[in-house]
């Protein structure tokens, strides 16, 4: 079982019985941590001090800011260079929102019955989630684009929010259904016995209960709608086209030089709402990305 | 009523919930599923089958349908452009046998790179699957220690795996620009977008830096299910570290590694955002860096029903990966994600 490691020591009594670390081990620790916090840092410090840089020190390798600007940040939202970077982000924003609600309102049900109910086939309804989660975005490409192009639909919202939830629906129901398993149900079956509906101890009981795995999930369907990339490229246009499309597709004001200040500065932006969210919810971030797979 | 109470108080478990409460309480034949629960399941599922019909269903059977049909071409004889009409298998065998019409298709067009392109696509996976476990393994055995500042190390691990891989891949097309800083570091004046291997091995760096949070995160929840006293007991019987490594940590991690391994290398089978962005599919002598994916997106610019036989031959060679993984590796993916096998 997950929880208890069936163990008859307490961990204090532990803890004594532990001979000491030596020293060696733990510069040996901490210089693996400082690895893993460069790796996962570097190169976004290299994106954020570069957008801070001026066009014509692009390529200055000093380790912190200089000649520090903040025009990159102005090229990004000016849209005189045919760059609609401001609207994008409105657009992700919108397409995010709507997926995320989709396969919320959806998912939450089905994986409640999966978490929670006998049926028959419930193995079937897993294996099509989980193949559904496998499924290579490529595959849709080809039958919507030419579908859209025909019912009109090419270049709208719902022509982008549609194929999301292709992915976003089975990590929905995939997370939720794990949280769904490890929540204290007989809480449920309590408030029936003290006469709740079964609709009252759902609201009053589950829900509050379900709040933080319902929250959980929705930002990781969220950061997976906002960083889609492939199906928005082909199925989008200047109006609807998602911040992912506009940052690949970004132009600088001299067509001979790659913006790279500026396309720094776009990805700083996109980046600065997923980093807050991972600073506030890490804990329940990692909870909700390994609940599926690890659980065993 | 007070058996099914007990009953449902470890209901938490796995033990088969055998029934909900029966109407009129008390004892009703004790069969393994309650109808009425059972109905209530397909109630609340029925939305998610109709909805992935819709989303996911429709657009595969469209474009098998599609992939039989004939691409629209100039007939020679009228002048004009004409619709396909049933094709057979002949989109099929463009791709795998490079036939274009009646003869086999010339150098330099799409199909005669078929072949070309899936060893690209599974070199990327072999190359960057293998180096992300590695690294990923090594990254969750150094977070499971005991040490100071485990927020800082669990935020800085998910930065990468939450940017955008859209921006990931302008990040690193700007560190591997020709006077970027991964050649000032390197005190190299490489190509890096103009060499094949230069450009493969650019693409493979910014997935392994995306992507090997992800693994580790996974691994080191798999680690975390271990508990110490199995090592304490190894110790007291005097099995060296590698010994406890081998014969304690691989075989228990086995299955969330397994789960980890089969996700990652059915997304670098479909991979596409980092190459279309950093190279464009070229490099080298011009598709160097092409995946399946960016193939695909390749030919609908040019031939719908061809590419619609090229999307479903990739969706097929995906879930055949798929397949093999969970028939011979023994991935239980289904069933991990069913909560099932608790042991």
């Amino acid at each position: 079982m997950a929880t208890a490691t069936a163990t008859g020591t307490t961990s204090a009594e532990y803890k004594a019985a532990q001979p000491k670390v030596p020293v060696w081990k733990t510069i040996r620790l901490y210089a693996g941590v400082a690895l893993i916090v460069v790796w996962g840092l570097a190169p976004f410090y290299w994106m954020v001090v570069t957008s801070l840089r001026d066009l014509q020190y692009t390529f200055d390798t000093t380790p912190y800011p200089t000649h520090v600007t903040l025009d990159n940040y102005r090229t990004v939202f000016d849209t005189d260079l045919g760059n609609h970077f401001g609207r994008a982000l409105l657009n992700s924003l919108f397409i995010g929102v709507c997926t995320t609600l989709i396969g919320l309102a959806v998912g939450v049900f089905a994986a409640y019955a999966l978490a929670r109910l006998e049926f028959r086939g419930k193995f079937v309804v897993l294996g099509i989630v989980l193949g559904a989660s496998m499924f290579p975005g490529v595959a849709l490409v080809t039958p919507l684009f030419q579908l859209f192009r025909n019912i009109g639909w090419f270049g709208t919202y719902q022509a982008l929010i549609i194929p999301n939830i292709s992915f976003v629906l089975p990590l929905t129901i995939y997370t939720l259904t794990a949280f769904f398993r490890e929540m204290p149900w007989e809480l449920e079956e309590a408030a029936k016995i003290d006469g709740a509906t079964p609709g009252q101890a759902f609201r009053i009981v589950i829900l509050p209960l379900a709040a933080p795995g319902l929250f959980t999930t929705a930002i990781l369907a969220f950061i997976a709608s906002w960083n889609e990339f492939l199906i928005a490229s082909q199925l989008s246009n200047d109006k609807t086209q998602p911040v992912t499309v506009a940052i690949a597709q970004f132009t600088g004001s001299q067509p001979q030089v790659e913006p790279y200040t500026a396309v720094m500065a776009a990805g700083t932006v996109v980046t600065i709402p997923l980093i807050i969210m991972v600073l506030l919810f890490q804990r329940r971030i990692v909870d909700g990305l390994t609940a599926g797979g690890v659980k065993g | 009523m007070s058996a099914q109470t007990t009953g449902s108080a470890v209901a938490s478990e796995e033990a088969p919930k055998l029934k909900k409460k029966g109407k009129g309480g008390g004892d009703e034949d004790r069969e393994l599923i309650d109808p009425h629960q059972a109905r209530r399941a397909y109630v609340l599922i029925a939305p998610t089958i109709v909805l992935l019909a819709i989303v996911i269903g429709y657009p595969v059977l469209r474009a098998v349908w599609m992939s039989f049909q004939q691409d629209a071409k100039l007939d020679p004889q009228t002048g004009f452009f004409q619709e396909g009409g049933f094709a057979g298998f002949e989109n099929y065998t463009h791709w795998l046998l490079q036939r274009c019409g009646d003869t086999s298709c010339p150098v330099g067009t799409t199909a005669a790179g078929f072949w070309e392109v899936v060893w690209i696509t599974c070199f990327f996976t072999i190359v960057t699957v293998t180096l992300e476990l590695v690294l990923g393994f090594a990254f969750a055995l150094i977070m499971n220690g005991k040490y100071r500042g485990r927020g800082l190390v669990r935020a800085s691990i998910l930065i990468p795996w939450a940017i955008p891989t859209a921006v990931t891949a302008k990040l690193w097309y700007f560190i591997f620009a020709v006077n970027g800083i991964a050649n000032a570091l390197l005190n190299t004046d490489i190509l890096w977008f103009s060499d094949k291997w230069a450009a493969r091995f650019a693409i493979i760096i910014a997935d392994v830096w995306k992507t090997t949070p992800f693994m580790a995160l996974l691994i080191l929840a798999g680690l975390q299910l271990i508990s110490a006293d199995i090592y304490e007991a190894a110790k007291v019987d005097g099995a060296s570290a590698w010994q406890r490594f081998t014969s304690i940590t691989l075989p228990l991690v086995k299955p969330a590694l397994m789960v980890a391994l089969l996700f990652r290398t059915l997304d670098v089978l479909r991979m596409y955002d980092l190459p279309a962005i950093m190279t464009g599919g070229g490099a080298g002598d011009g598709n160097d860096t092409t995946t399946l994916s960016i193939l695909v997106v390749e030919e609908i610019r040019s031939a719908f029903n061809s590419a619609a036989a090229l999307s479903t031959l990739t969706f097929l060679f995906v879930f055949l990966v798929a397949f093999v993984f969970i028939k011979f590796l023994g991935v239980n993916a289904v069933e991990q994600s069913a909560g099932g096998k608790r042991k």
